[in-house]
């Protein structure tokens, strides 16, 4: 027995204080996550928007969490967004991944339009806008008939006409059929890949910082899904128009490589463990209620319980370890990031695996208290969560991609 | 394509063109960038670059070393050909 041991942490720790003085983050978080948790199950029975969740992360200030301090925003750290994306997934998948998907976004103009230096007004003052009013941003990127490339695009920016008359110089015109934008219907801004305009090369792309305002969306297709069932990840036709000035200067391709791709996964990642930690903690539970009244034996399962915990805790390491080596806005030195994509490409092919493992274990041990939807020890939820991990992108796509990258450079492997 | 101990100057230049066609996904044309365009403003990125990459490795049978895998390198025709040169003479 490992008396005198302390429980292993499970989940992703929070880095260091928050850089906002006076900032609470800790408390900060439990609010938000106990608004998730209460609403979790009516979330996922419903396929209902964790819109008391949400209103919980705007008054906790939490979606301009990244914004730099000098725009408004908490300056605080990827890893204690990573953190929070745990501590959220704990409590309600739906959520996590809302709030994880909001600040891949909040990411991207952060690292390309952030700087004092070299940073853009418009996309300053958006940031300013966003950690002000508690924004909630959503993407853009998926488009029918491209398959899952998101590098690259059909639709294109166009110049906008001015009622029938000529070209309205500085407004830019998209129309953009989007098989999915997760929590669209519910965004303040969106942020929309097209091409940069109608002549350009399918990978020659721009990203469109979008406000609700500026866009008609005609909702084409509602989200009725395995799990997941609170994102609201809904089909529309996209028709948005807006100042030249909203597109992001950064060539989207640069975005999505120094930055969208590597922050999804390691968020991503996050979350998945934090479902996984939950999963875990109910099936203590439910062992526990086990060998009550039963002399202290240990019950049957408990090997598969254990075995389900090392599983988890070889996941959290790595995510932990892709954390300290990422930084949100470096890389623009010389060093090409080819070792950096296949990393965090293996973490999201393999944390996504695994994640999903550690539950199917733990459903074996929780038998039907775990098999049941509704209850204490119920892992319903969270298998059908983390199912849709492999699918979002699919692993196979992300694996043919790794093993080029890795054919060209490898990660560094071993220890020390 | 050509073997390596058979190209010169040009036809290395011609090759990275033909790779930069087939691997490099840029918003120009390849056979329209002059020597000194700029790769990533045409369009070149990092999954892109990987597969440049292996082209130039296996059509001018070299390895490129850390030091040549960065953006200076793969920043212009010009800049790819004198790293192919270089490669060449280390291992001539």
């Amino acid at each position: 027995m490992t008396g005198g041991h302390t429980s292993p942490v499970l989940g992703v720790p929070a880095g260091a204080p928050a850089a906002a003085p006076g900032f609470d983050f800790g408390a900060a978080l439990a609010g938000a996550a106990d608004a998730a948790r209460k609403g979790a199950w009516r979330t996922d029975r419903d396929a209902a928007f964790p819109a008391d969740a949400v209103a919980a992360l705007r008054r906790e200030r939490l979606l301009g969490a990244l914004v730099p301090t000098s725009l408004g925003g908490l300056g605080l750290s990827l890893a204690d967004i990573a953190a929070a994306c745990c501590a959220l997934g704990r409590a309600c998948s739906s959520t996590g991944m809302v709030f994880a998907m909001h600040q891949i976004q909040v990411a991207c103009l952060v690292a390309h339009a952030g700087d004092d230096q070299s940073g853009d007004p418009w996309h300053r003052g958006f940031l300013e806008e966003v950690a002000g009013r508690q924004l909630l941003l959503a993407s853009v990127t998926s488009e029918a008939g491209v398959g899952g490339d998101i590098r690259t695009s059909r639709c294109a920016v166009v110049p906008a006409q001015a009622a029938g008359g000529p070209a309205d110089r500085g407004r830019i015109r998209v129309e953009k059929a989007a098989p999915s934008i997760s929590y669209g219907r519910y965004a303040d801004a969106l942020l929309v890949t097209a091409r940069r305009d109608p002549e350009a090369e399918p990978s020659d792309q721009v990203l469109v910082v979008a406000r609700s305002g500026d866009c008609a969306l005609d909702r084409r297709g509602e989200w009725d899904a395995m799990g997941m069932r609170g994102t609201a990840t809904e089909a529309f036709h996209l028709v948005l128009e807006a100042d030249a000035a909203q597109v992001l200067p950064t060539p989207y391709g640069e975005v999505a490589s120094r930055t969208m791709l590597p922050v999804s996964h390691l968020l991503w990642a996050s979350l998945w463990v934090g479902i996984a930690a939950d999963a875990v903690e109910r099936t203590r539970a439910f062992l526990r209620a086990a060998m009550r009244g039963k002399g202290g034996a240990v019950p049957a399962g408990a090997t598969g319980f254990a075995e389900a915990v090392e599983l988890l805790q070889l996941g959290q390491a790595r995510v932990q370890a892709a954390l300290g080596r990422y930084a949100l806005g470096a890389g623009s030195g010389d060093v090409l990031q080819v070792a950096g994509t296949a990393d965090v490409n293996a973490l999201k092919s393999g944390i996504s695996d695994l994640c999903l493992q550690v539950v199917q274990r733990l459903l074996h041990v929780a038998g039907f208290a775990g098999y049941r939807n509704d209850g204490e020890f119920s892992l319903s939820r969270h298998l059908r969560d983390l199912h849709s991990a492999p699918l979002m992108v699919h692993n196979d796509r992300i694996r043919d991609a790794t093993a080029k990258l890795l054919l060209a450079r490898l990660p560094q492997l071993g220890i020390g | 394509m050509a073997s390596a101990a058979t190209l010169d100057g040009n036809d290395t230049v011609a090759t990275l063109r033909s790779i930069l066609r087939t691997h490099g996904r840029l918003a120009t044309p390849p056979e329209a960038l002059g020597m000194d365009a700029d790769l990533f403003a045409a369009g070149l990125d990092s999954l892109a670059i990987v597969n440049v990459m292996l082209g130039i490795e296996e059509a001018f049978d070299v390895e490129l070393p850390d030091r040549l895998l960065s953006r200076a390198t793969f920043s212009s025709l010009r800049s790819l050909d004198a790293a192919v040169a270089q490669m060449r003479a280390g291992q001539a």
